[in-house]
């Protein structure tokens, strides 16, 4: 069974480089994304929440399999532009869990106690003072769990990437099927090891900067029992 | 050449919904087979049976921290020609997407059984039940209401899922979307009726689950 690994390693790890760039490109767009649509969604002019509720909606409302076509195949026809199937990926990666983002984000903002704002008004502070300065420091330390099962959720979409064949890891071991018919199992096994380490990776770092966060507004963060995430599989 | 044509939209609508017909029909049965695993891990993880525990521990935390295509992929070109057999794409779909969801459903029956206070479990075994009978007739109907809103979230989530198995040949939505599509490179009104499609059937759903949470919640 291990005859060929040396071929076929190395291929998948050629693999790895653009599923992080599409990880992390994602995860950037997700949080801008979520926080903007998310201050949209409680800001108090209708026409922002309007637009923030078509975006939060129409993306979890479709599949990001359809999403990926649509900006793939179709949006090129509407305006003209070409994408490269990498940037088409981390643009949907984004926007898709950007929308989900937006709902965490606005329910960590929404459960900072009442009493929280009301001292920030009787210190006379401005409208953006209160949110930088007092809500959102305490609301980025209850999003960040349910942002942590987000990325996951969001590393193991990568994987449709290959749908509009960007050479990330799937794509590469599916190059490899051909040839080595078998030593399928081989290949799978390799490469969900490699998602595998990615996600434990994913989730150290927002361990680390949950315990950051808490320490910031005098907290100390409680103690999960598993190493792994627990994936929220992008409830509705 | 028009950005939207009004014949291919209309056009496209007929094989559109015979996908939708194929996605339901996988969306339905993989929930079953999620519904019902998923019970079956969460009674058999909490009996703690040493070596399982840890078996079922680990395969469900892989399952859950890797991709649903590759473990498509893993069912449809490893699993199933070692065991001699090969299912249809559309019985491999089923399974596949059955067996990803259980891995979730059994965490939310996990919380739910949790969430009966121990006083039940005490009273049924002061009336000496059979164990068989603690479960069917005391935890779980007070267990299985309260998650039904989880339950239904996963449904949706799996309804939107489906579409990946066109990599193995299922006529679902988007694959119906992308056969109107290729005959003449029209790929705007193909993919949004497809768009429009997920998003007839799985808003007024999340909307229908939201409401289940809220009446949950006030009980």
């Amino acid at each position: 069974m291990f005859d060929n690994i040396s071929v076929i390693f190395p291929r998948i790890l050629e693999g790895v480089p653009n599923t992080v760039i599409a990880t992390v490109g994602g995860i950037a767009l997700t949080i801008v994304l979520a926080f903007a649509s998310a201050l949209g969604l409680l800001a108090s002019s209708p026409v922002a929440r309007g637009i923030s509720r078509v975006y939060v909606e129409g993306f979890r409302g479709t599949s990001e399999v359809v999403q990926l076509f649509w900006i793939y195949y179709a949006l090129p026809i509407l305006v003209g532009i070409d994408l490269i199937p990498l940037a088409a990926g981390i643009l949907v990666l984004g926007l898709n869990h950007g929308a989900y983002g937006a709902e965490i984000v606005r329910g960590a903002i929404q459960s900072v106690p009442r009493a929280q704002y009301e001292g920030a008004i009787a210190l006379n502070l401005t409208p953006a003072q209160r949110m930088w300065r007092v809500i959102l420091p305490q609301a980025v330390v209850e999003m960040l769990p349910s942002f942590n099962n987000l990325f996951i959720q969001l590393l193991k979409s990568t994987a449709l990437l290959y749908f509009v064949d960007v050479s990330e890891i799937f794509k590469q071991g599916d190059s490899l099927r051909a040839s080595f018919n078998d030593d399928q199992g081989l290949i799978y096994l390799i490469e969900l090891v490699f998602y595998l380490l990615l996600a434990i990776m994913i989730t150290m770092t927002m361990r680390w900067l949950e315990r950051m966060a808490s320490r910031r507004v005098g907290r100390t963060p409680p103690s999960r029992e598993s190493a792994l995430a627990k994936v929220s599989g992008g409830a509705v | 050449m028009d950005v939207w044509d009004w014949d291919k939209a209309f056009a496209a609508i007929p094989p559109i919904l015979e996908g939708l017909l194929v996605t339901l029909q996988i969306t339905v049965l993989g929930s079953l087979v999620a519904y019902v695993l998923g019970l079956i891990l969460a009674i058999v993880r909490r009996s703690r049976i040493p070596v399982v525990d840890q078996i079922l521990w680990a395969l469900i935390e892989l399952i859950r921290s890797t991709p649903l295509l590759i473990q498509i992929f893993v069912l449809f070109y490893v699993i199933q020609p070692a065991m001699g057999l090969q299912l249809s794409p559309f019985a491999t779909g089923v399974i596949a997407l059955g067996l990803h969801y259980a891995c979730y459903t059994s965490e939310v029956y996990r919380a739910g059984i949790d969430a009966i206070p121990p006083g039940q479990w005490e009273a049924a075994t002061a009336l000496s039940l059979p164990r068989s009978r603690v479960w069917t007739g005391v935890i779980l109907p007070q267990a299985i209401p309260r998650v039904v809103p989880a339950l239904g979230n996963y449904t949706i989530s799996m309804f939107k899922e489906v579409p990946l198995l066109l990599a193995i040949g299922v006529a679902e939505i988007v694959a119906r979307a992308e056969e109107q599509g290729t005959s003449d490179y029209r790929y705007v009104e193909v993919y949004t009726m497809a768009g429009l499609a997920f998003l007839l059937l799985s808003f007024p759903a999340a909307i229908l689950v939201r409401r289940l949470e809220r009446r949950v919640a006030q009980k």
